[in-house]
């Protein structure tokens, strides 16, 4: 479904807002096919930095350098987009709403991509709701459906922006799992709040803190290789590490 | 469940309509009020029957204007508010007219366009489009401004162009706001329509009403006013469902 994986190196990275600079040169690279985790306080622009990347500059004063691992330019193909709002189209099907980007990019209707679209509804056990409309799907499900469109994007970067933080705790560990093997090819920078979503989920964390810094967290390891006493450790320091920010 | 939830609605409906006409004809019994003022239910249904050829024939002139108004209307403001949307210069240039066009009592200027147009259809149909004009025109754009940044977001990192996203994402998203100003429209043509007609025609609910009142035939000008009302609720009732069927996401949160 996928092309190769692809790593991702962000560098000069600026943005400001109204003349007031959020952060200025910051870089971080990324390994083809891994898992980075970006944390940090509310409004310290960790968002904003994953926007930068994806393109999604607003009318704000900003400047960044995109390569891959080996320092080719990305094409912006090279990104699928997911938020925390599901974003679905109510006037679309679900399936439509998964194939949207084909029609977008103009490519014609095709039986192929279809069935690709139905089967990883299957996976995602949506399949009785494939031509069900997104508002007759429960929050767990649309955001299941969202997941389900990234995937249909054959970029090898994910770009996530808090995607599991407006589901109910039982749903999120759900699409935890989902994500975790769905996602395990491609090349994966998201942003959340949780600290334990973070080590769960991720090879790499990355604090971005208030004063416009990026520093990796170091916990010995990738995070989410920890066994249990240790993640709970590791959550206790990045919880402080932010708490004192 | 939704029918008989339909189903009590059209009985209250209903139920209003009767303690409506019942109390009309209580003033009518209690004062004696004479005929060629106020006639009763019972005069006015006697009117519809007897002239049912003539309000047919009138009815229909009102009802081709209002519905002819009401499509070049909607098209029109449709067309205003993604040009708006779309083009940057012609926003700064034509939406402060418009703003201001919208202080012209349209009444003013109903026998300008009997002068331009002549006293047939085409001046009602164009004083029909004029007052929805507006109410179009606006709620469509406030619709085109006001996209969800998820879903606009969305578009952008899918690669749609402006074209695209205007077409594909920003005009489905403004249907909820556009259906609010066609209900709007579905009671505002109507006035338009009769309003060309009270200034200068020949046919028409509005012209038989004239003549009715010059002639203190009250019965039947409540006769015509009747049929005005159905043409009304029939248009608007159409729209609805129209609305209905574009924007089911949003009749099922009302629910």
């Amino acid at each position: 479904m996928t092309s190769t994986p692809l790593g991702l190196t962000v560098e000069e990275a600026s943005l400001a807002y109204q003349g007031t600079p959020l952060f200025r040169d910051l870089s971080l690279k990324l390994a083809p096919s891994s898992w980075c985790c970006l944390l940090g306080r509310s409004g310290c622009g960790k968002s904003s930095l994953l926007r930068l990347v994806a393109g999604l500059n607003g009318s704000k004063d900003t400047q960044v350098r995109l390569s891959d691992h080996a320092g080719h330019a990305l094409p912006a193909q090279a990104f699928a987009w997911m938020a925390q709002q599901d974003a679905l189209f109510p006037w679309l099907s679900v399936v439509e709403n998964l194939l949207l980007g084909d029609r977008l990019q103009g490519r014609p209707k095709n039986s192929a991509r279809r069935a690709e679209a139905i089967a990883l509804l299957e996976t995602l056990n949506l399949a009785d709701k494939a031509e069900a409309r997104p508002y007759t799907l429960s929050g767990g499900q649309r955001q299941r459906v969202a997941l389900a469109r990234t995937l249909m994007r054959p970029s090898p970067i994910v770009l996530m922006d808090e995607p599991f933080s407006a589901v109910d705790a039982i749903t999120r560990y759900d699409l935890h799992e989902l994500a975790t093997s769905l996602l395990s090819d491609r090349t994966v920078l998201m942003v959340t709040h949780d600290p334990g979503e973070a080590l769960h989920l991720s090879d790499r964390i990355l604090v971005l803190s208030p004063s416009g810094r990026l520093a990796p967290f170091d916990c010995g390891g990738p995070p989410k290789a920890l066994s249990l006493s240790q993640r709970a450790d590791a959550e206790k320091e990045l919880i402080t590490l932010l708490g004192h920010q | 469940m939704k029918d008989t939830r339909s189903l009590s609605n059209a009985a209250f409906a209903l139920l209003a309509v009767l303690l409506l006409i019942s109390g009309w004809q209580l003033i009518v019994s209690i004062t004696g009020v004479p005929r060629y003022i106020l006639p009763s239910p019972e005069a006015v249904l006697a009117a519809l029957v007897r002239y049912s050829s003539l309000l047919w024939s009138h009815g229909l002139t009102t009802g081709l204007e209002v519905v002819l108004g009401f499509i070049s209307g909607t098209l029109l403001g449709i067309t205003t508010a993604l040009t708006l949307a779309a083009w940057y210069p012609v926003r700064r240039l034509v939406l402060p007219l418009l703003l201001a066009s919208q202080t012209i009592p349209i009444f003013a200027i109903a026998p300008i366009l009997m002068l331009w147009l002549g006293y047939g259809l085409a001046s009602k149909v164009v004083m029909a489009t004029l007052i929805i004009y507006f109410p179009i025109a606006s709620t469509c754009y406030d619709g085109l401004r006001q996209t969800p940044s998820a879903w606009t977001d969305l578009g952008q990192t899918l690669g749609a162009s402006n074209a695209q996203q205007l077409f594909r994402i920003r005009f489905p998203a403004a249907l909820p706001s556009l259906c609010s100003g066609l209900r709007m429209a579905a009671t505002a043509a109507p006035i338009g329509a009769v309003i060309g007609e009270w200034v200068g025609s020949s046919h028409g609910l509005g012209y038989l009403m004239l003549q009715a009142n010059g002639r203190m035939q009250t019965d039947l000008m409540f006769a015509a006013l009747f049929i005005l009302i159905v043409i009304a609720v029939l248009l608007y009732q159409g729209v609805d469902w129209l609305c209905r069927w574009l924007v089911p996401w949003q009749s099922l949160s009302e629910q």
